[in-house]
């Protein structure tokens, strides 16, 4: 469970996210086959496994609540498909962080887009982050 | 129930006792007669189920019925708009035990009708009437009527078309089968009843709930009071027990609510709401204790409720009827959502909240909840469940702790007014403690006031907190297995606490694993080690950083890290762990996620320890270097990293500095391992030189910061490939690969011991260190160089690299992958090579001499010594210098070689010279093949001599003879002599042959140079050695010098005279003086080469002239027209000593000898008519002539070769003298033979084999004596018609003749056997033709004939047709030449033709 990528903006309380992240994997092991949902009092946390046991952790600003699941589910699947296409890099070695352009420019892109519909005084903080499983064997499921 | 207190009960709020409500039955009539009845019916009422259909398609249930029979009374009947559900009355009951007409028409009748219009009147529905039946009153009634009539009367009376509504119970009080049917019937009547009712009323009510809820868009709408309403459904069903109905209820005003929240948010308030936004003045937390909180219901009733307590309300009815469900669980998971929801909803309705108020709220709420479910399970429920319940754990110690620094309690100086008074108003928001909890000393309220009471307090609390939601070993603690004293001076003592509190990490740690969230635990274990860290307690807080930096670690969090490193750093510093603290530091320093004015510091924090002016002087301090720098490449000089004894070695290292600042090294040094390997040739350059293919740089891997230690760690697949063979035939069975290194990449990472660094740093005490001292060390990347001197041969493996800063020594501790280098020392070597390819024999020559000196220095006075050969002086130059070269081919200085000779000994000083230098000399020799050594053996033919000498071979013509010439020297560095072989190639071959012209004699000798080079070759001669007067060698040469070129041959000729009688045999002795063409000096005095040979048998003993002479009548010859042949054959000399033995043959005084002549065409060109061969005799005197003839025919037309004519001595058998010899027998049967003979004659091979021929040949005949055939030595026979040519005309003459002969030649002499015929039939053809033409040719042809064999142009020809030398060597132009100048035309007799 190491990152391949993490990325927040705005950047201020970026170790905090860091934190909230990595401990929230604990909850993504234990769902770790069905998509998560977890709530801190500030940040809806989701967590997106797939097939290959990679995760995908995004943190959002609760009082978002324009964002739906669906969405949510829809950003999953857009984070997952540029994921795909990095995987397809030959020059891309499977378990080095990513520092595609591709890659950041597409998060950057659903960050801001997640930032504008929300005027809200206290603006969304998504973060990102993609890590591997580095254990193959499927944790139990709780 | 007693309606007595059934009275009591409506005394108070009517719903306070929910949880015991049933649904109301009133009770009207015969009192006495129902409270007989009552226990049996309340009794037997519930025992069986019913199943309850419901509307809106819910699922069907089975419920269980109790009822709360009450006495009807016209007020509990609901008022018009009355919502009130719990107290509503499902159903009406008249009990009567009339039996009596009279009575019934009298008072029954009348009550019924009174009570059945209230009913009306209230439009309620739901009535019973029920007759009871006893036998006892009929006995004491004679004059009853039929019992049915009361029955049927009040049915006719009441129920006119629901007859259901009226039923019998028989002799109820009787345990009689009879009695027991008529109760069946009436509970389930009853029942049926009863859910009819709810049915219908709940059903209304829903409806009416429904259009409330409708309503809401209108502007007066209030939640509050569609709260109540639900509410009250929810309470029916609580009373029915239908919990999950009634949980229902309250998710649905629960997501209502939460929707208007959400509502509100985004821009959609509702007026009701903004009352909820009211600032919040109490934070009380939950109220989970009491079933209903009547408080805030009334709150809620009176719209005064703020959103938390109406948040609170709502939860706590959740929370019990969650437990009434036996779910627990649940209450921790949607408490944890609520408390979030809550804290969301309070920012989104932008309610102003004092600071600390909600953590107040959150956190009494938490342990509300918490308690709440630990008192409805047992413990092992709660061990099985820690996963549920630690998140509410969590979050109230996060609560805590941020109310903690809010309230400046965890600050070092305790709280200051300002967060007193903070305290003192967030207190006041907690209210007064409820009477309920009052008394117990564990209530969330006693332990949030005390702990903000007091920073003491607050650490007890906050300790127990972090413990406890960590383990459920300690919730159990503070639960209820400890005592609540324990629990108390536990939470009083603090040092007793910290002692607990290692033995439950441990625990927890164990927990944590178990429940599988490890991550959590190490970032609540981290916020521990904060709480700790402030308080001063950097012991504790170390372990819990530790813990969680590892788990960072592993997982590759580099901001974690970092941070989590910080605070380590300080706890050690602390802790004064100078070594760990020095090592975060350094770590610290190096960490590009902290800003450059952080990393400074660490930085800085090095240094000052580092400083000796610190006071603090204990001994050195070892670090890792990796956190300080990484050693990027190394790069030899030399770059094969190879160096001699006492040579010098640089090794240069380029480190990278982690650090911000540059840094004053004290020393940077390598420790060596010195290994001495026992294989010295291993140590030569050559070998070290050949097997370091290397440019000299080794690069060292960098370290991946960013990526896991276990990812890192990871070594790297080490494959090779496999073959198995069967061993019966050696074929491939099985191929494949195998990992070597499986076991170390299969192992379990998380048991790697890779992480703790610390452990094996120690510091290597060798004898070999490297150093360099005083150095700055620059951000990035630096270079340092380390020279050594090289001492001890062996292998030197650099092992660790330490870098000294003051007290602070960085290691690291393994060098990977492996550096060596070798000093190797060498034993002086001489080595003496020719500059050429080869040495020749006979020319001074250059040999270049090379001293490796090795571990030896040249002094002045050093010699090599070098015993003199006679066969090969030693030439040098005064001149000649000797030239030092380093090691590496460097060229260092030239000298001049001083070179002293003596006969014996040629001493050469050597210049001086260090060691490991190479000096190089030239010196000339020569080998002088000395004529004492040279023997002859003579072969049994004489013109094939070869020369063996001592080690001489001869291999081949083409190839030079060698001869090895050993030199012993004597080196300076030895006490040994060197032996030093060297081969020298003799130039030249030299071959030799006998020439005849009649009777005179010339002996040609011919020198074939083998070399490459040219040589230029002067003063030959030819002597007999056996110094005969009489004998005169007559030299043929004309120049005196003369030039042989590389791979050519020259001829020299000398003419025989002689005045006496010859000898037999003669000796001679060629030598000719040679010097390489090209050099100018001709100083030395060169050794001539000689040639040895004998001659024997050289007198001409016969003369065989042939003559072709054309037919009689014709001028020339013609094809196909038989000519004479004449063979005359003369005896030249008397009978001599050469074949006195021979001629044997002695008749009438006259000696002769018998000789076989023989007459063949190689050719074919004639065609040879009668007997080729015969044998004559011939008399044994001068002149004596024999003439033989016979008949040829020519074959073809042109000039053509005369056939050859062979003689060979005719030896007969001795003892078949007698016998008759039949020569044309004897030629059949040897023609094979004789045939072979002449084919062998060419190569000149011996005569044995011939013999043997013969004598194979005469076994075959039956063991007939035959005579044998002996061939004349060369010269004994002279044939002076050999190459001659006489002209032959076709037959007929035609101008295309040329043109068809060729043609038809070639054809003919494909085919042989046919030739004649084709010759006739050109013979035919050309008679067509002009005659004239014939004639022409034959005129020109003829003209060239008479020229003879003097214009002939080959050389060869010419060569074969003088001098009849079966030497078919070549000559070279200038011999022929010679020999044309030198011949006398008549003298040779030249024949003439016709």
């Amino acid at each position: 469970n190491y990152p391949l990528y993490i990325r927040s903006v705005p950047t201020e309380n970026e170790l905090k996210f860091h934190y909230t992240v990595h401990t929230s994997l604990d909850v993504v092991d234990e769902k770790i086959s069905a998509m998560g949902k977890a709530l801190v009092d500030q940040r809806e946390l989701y967590g997106y496994v797939t097939n290959s046991k990679v995760k995908f952790v995004m943190v959002v600003d609760s009082s978002n609540t324009a964002l739906r699941d669906n969405e949510i589910r829809s950003m999953f699947r857009k984070l997952h498909n540029s994921y795909t296409d990095i995987m397809c890099n030959p020059f891309y070695n499977p378990g080095d962080r990513i520092h595609s352009r591709a890659f950041d420019t597409m998060v950057n892109s659903m960050m801001m887009q997640l930032l504008i519909p929300v005027p809200l005084a206290s603006p969304g903080s998504p973060v990102f982050s993609s890590m591997e499983n580095t254990k193959a064997a499927a944790l139990p499921d709780p | 129930m007693d309606p007595a207190e059934e009275e009591e009960g409506r005394e108070k709020p009517p719903v306070i006792y929910t949880m015991e409500n049933k649904p109301i039955v009133t009770c009207a009539g015969d009192q006495t007669l129902f409270s007989s009845l009552y226990p049996t019916l309340s009794q037997q009422l519930p025992r069986e189920p019913m199943e309850w259909r419901r509307s809106y398609g819910r699922a069907p249930k089975m419920i269980h019925l109790e009822s709360n029979f009450v006495q009807f009374k016209e007020e509990l009947l609901p008022k018009e708009g009355n919502k009130a559900l719990l107290t509503f009355p499902f159903l009406h009951i008249y009990w009567t035990e009339c039996c009596d007409t009279e009575v019934y028409k009298t008072t029954v009748k009348d009550d019924i009708t009174k009570w059945q219009n209230v009913l009306k009147a209230h439009s309620s529905v739901d009535w019973l009437i029920v007759v009871v039946e006893s036998d006892a009153k009929k006995k004491n009634k004679t004059n009853i009527l039929p019992r049915t009539s009361i029955v049927d009367k009040i049915r006719n009376d009441f129920c006119n078309k629901q007859s259901d509504r009226c039923v019998v119970l028989s002799d109820p009080l009787k345990d009689s089968s009879r009695s027991q049917e008529s109760w069946n019937a009436f509970l389930t009547k009853l029942r049926t009843l009863l859910l009819m009712s709810f049915t219908k009323n709940l059903g209304k009510f829903e409806d009416d709930m429904r259009t409330l809820r409708e309503k809401r868009t209108e502007p007066g709408w209030s939640f509050c009071e569609y709260f109540m309403v639900q509410e009250e459904l929810a309470f029916v069903f609580e009373m029915l027990q239908q919990f999950e109905d009634a949980l229902v209820q309250y998710d649905e005003l629960d997501a209502l609510f939460s929707q208007y929240v959400v509502n509100f948010g985004a821009g959609d308030g509702a007026n009701w709401l903004t009352f909820f936004c009211q600032p919040v003045r109490s934070w009380n937390g939950l109220i989970l204790r009491k079933p209903i909180d009547m408080e805030k219901r009334e709150l809620i009733q009176n719209q005064e409720a703020t959103l938390l307590d109406l948040r609170s309300y709502l939860f706590s009815r959740q929370c019990t009827l969650l437990i009434f469900l036996q779910r627990p669980w649940e209450v921790s998971q949607r408490a944890l959502e609520l408390l979030h929801n809550c804290v969301q909803e309070l920012k989104l309705l932008e309610v102003s909240v004092p600071p600390g108020a909600l953590d107040c709220w959150v956190f009494l709420s938490c342990l509300e909840v918490l308690q709440r479910i630990e008192g409805c399970c047992d413990r092992a429920q709660i061990d099985a469940n820690v996963s549920h319940t630690v998140g509410l754990w969590s979050y109230a110690t996060e609560k805590l702790k941020s109310l903690g620094y809010l309230c400046g309690l965890v600050s070092e100086k305790g709280p200051n007014s300002e967060d007193l008074n903070r305290t003192v108003d967030l207190l006041a928001g907690l209210g007064a403690e409820r009477p309920e909890t009052a008394n117990a000393s564990q209530s969330p309220y006693k332990k949030l006031k005390e702990a903000l009471s007091s920073v003491e307090a607050f650490e007890k609390h906050y300790l127990v907190i972090s413990c406890t939601l960590s383990t459920a070993r300690l919730i159990c603690l503070t639960a209820g297995t400890l005592s609540e004293p324990q629990v108390s001076n536990i939470c009083i003592n603090f040092n007793i606490y910290s002692y607990e509190l290692e033995d439950l990490s441990h625990a927890t740690i164990e927990m944590y694993t178990n429940i599988g969230r490890i991550r959590s635990a190490k970032l609540v274990g981290k916020d521990l080690a904060e709480f700790y860290m402030r308080k001063k307690g950097p012991q504790k807080a170390e372990v819990y950083l530790q813990g969680a930096l590892k788990t960072y670690l592993a997982e590759g969090w580099a901001l974690l890290v970092t941070h989590t490193r910080k605070q380590l750093a300080e706890c050690q510093k602390q802790l004064g762990q100078i070594e760990n603290y020095l090592q975060t530091s350094s770590l610290l320093a190096g960490d590009n996620h902290l800003t450059e004015e952080e990393r400074k510091r660490f930085c800085q924090e090095i240094l000052d320890f580092t400083n000796p002016q610190a006071e603090n002087q204990g001994q050195k301090v070892i670090l890792p270097m990796h956190s300080f720098a990484q050693l990027k490449t190394l790069h030899f000089d030399p770059p094969n990293a190879v160096v001699h004894v006492g040579g010098k070695l640089s090794i240069e290292l380029t480190l990278l500095s982690q650090m911000p600042i540059p840094v004053q090294v004290d020393q940077v040094a390598i420790h060596v391992h010195f290994s001495i390997e026992k294989n010295s040739y291993r140590k030569t350059a050559e070998w070290l030189t050949k097997h370091k293919t290397s440019n000299g740089v080794i690069n060292f891997p960098s370290e991946i910061t960013g990526l896991p230690l276990s990812r890192n760690n990871l070594p790297a697949l080490e494959l090779s490939e496999m073959y198995e063979r069967s061993p019966s035939d050696n074929s491939l069975n099985t191929a494949g690969i195998i990992c070597k290194n499986a076991h170390m990449l299969l192992r379990r990472q998380e048991s790697s011991s890779s992480l703790d660094v610390p452990s094996g740093l120690t510091l290597e005490d060798g004898a070999h260190v490297l150093k360099c001292n005083n150095l700055t060390l620059e951000p990035g990347d630096n270079k340092i160089t380390f020279n050594i001197q090289a001492k001890e041969p062996g292998t030197y493996t650099l092992r660790q690299l330490c870098t000294s800063v003051g007290k602070v020594q960085f290691v690291l501790v393994h060098i990977y992958p492996i550096v060596q280098y070798d000093v190797y020392s060498q034993e002086p070597q001489l080595k003496v090579e020719p500059m050429t390819e080869s040495l020749l024999a006979g020319i001074p020559q250059k040999v270049k001499f090379t001293v490796t000196t090795g571990h030896y220095t040249m002094k002045s006075g050093d010699t090599l010594q070098l015993s003199n050969a006679d066969a090969m002086p030693i030439l040098y130059h005064p001149e000649s210098k000797a030239v030092i070269y380093s090691n590496t081919r460097e060229k260092i200085s030239e000298s001049s070689l001083r070179i002293q000779s003596s006969e014996k000994i040629t001493s050469i000083s050597l210049p001086v010279a260090p060691a490991y230098h190479v000096i190089e000399f030239e010196l000339e020799v020569m080998y002088l093949p000395s004529a004492t050594e040279s023997a002859v053996e003579k072969e049994n033919t004489t013109n094939k001599e070869n020369h063996r000498k001592n080690k001489e071979k001869q291999k081949q013509d083409n190839c030079m003879a060698t001869v090895d010439q050993k030199v012993t020297i004597d080196c300076p560095w030895s006490i040994y002599s060197t032996i030093i072989a060297l081969t020298f190639c003799i130039p030249f071959n030299a071959k030799h042959s006998l020439l005849s012209a009649g009777k005179r004699k010339y002996v040609q000798v011919c020198v074939q140079n083998l070399s490459e080079l040219c040589f230029q070759l002067s003063d030959y001669s030819l002597k007999n050695s056996a110094e005969c007067t009489d004998l005169q060698l007559v030299p043929l040469n004309p120049a005196s010098q003369q030039v042989v070129y590389s791979k050519q041959s020259i001829f020299f000729v000398w003419e025989l005279k002689w005045t006496k009688e010859l000898p037999l045999s003669l000796q001679c002795l060629f030598s000719v003086s040679f010097c390489p063409a090209t050099s100018e000096e001709q100083s030395l005095t060169l050794k001539p080469f000689t040639y040895k040979f004998q001659v024997e048998n050289f007198f001409t003993l016969y003369h065989v002239k042939t003559e072709i002479f054309p037919p009689l009548d014709a001028e020339y010859c013609k094809t196909g027209s038989l000519c004479s042949l004449e063979v005359s054959i003369t005896r030249l000399v008397e009978l001599s000593e050469i074949d006195r033995d021979e001629a044997l043959t002695e008749s009438d005084g006259y000696c002769t000898t018998k000789l076989m002549y023989e007459v063949v065409d190689n050719s074919s060109n004639w065609a040879v008519c009668g007997k080729s061969s015969g044998v004559i005799s011939m008399p044994v005197a001068p002149r004596a002539i024999h003439k033989v003839h016979m008949e040829v025919m020519p074959l073809f037309a042109g000039y053509l070769p005369f056939p050859d004519v062979r003689l060979f001595k005719y030896l007969p058998h001795h003892s078949a003298h007698s016998m008759q010899l039949d020569a044309d027998s004897w030629i059949e049967n040897d023609n094979l033979s004789v045939d072979k003979n002449v084919d062998e004659q060419a190569d000149s091979s011996s005569i044995r084999s011939r013999g043997s021929l013969h004598s194979t040949a005469s076994g075959e005949h039956k063991g007939l004596p035959m005579p044998r055939l002996q061939p004349f030595s060369p010269g004994q026979v002279f044939n002076s018609s050999t190459g001659m040519q006489i002209l032959v005309i076709p037959s007929k003459d035609d101008h295309v003749l040329e043109v068809n002969v060729t043609s038809i030649m070639v054809r003919c002499q494909q085919t042989p056997q046919r030739k004649q015929s084709h010759v006739k039939y050109l013979s035919a053809k050309l008679k067509s033709t002009t005659p004239n033409a014939g004639a022409e040719m034959g005129s020109w042809s003829r003209q060239d004939q008479e020229r003879g064999i003097e214009t002939t142009k080959d050389p060869k020809a010419a060569h074969d047709t003088f001098w009849n030398s079966p030497s078919a060597g070549g000559a070279c132009p200038s011999l022929a030449r010679d020999m044309k100048d030198s011949l006398p035309g008549g003298d040779l007799g030249v024949p003439s033709l016709i």
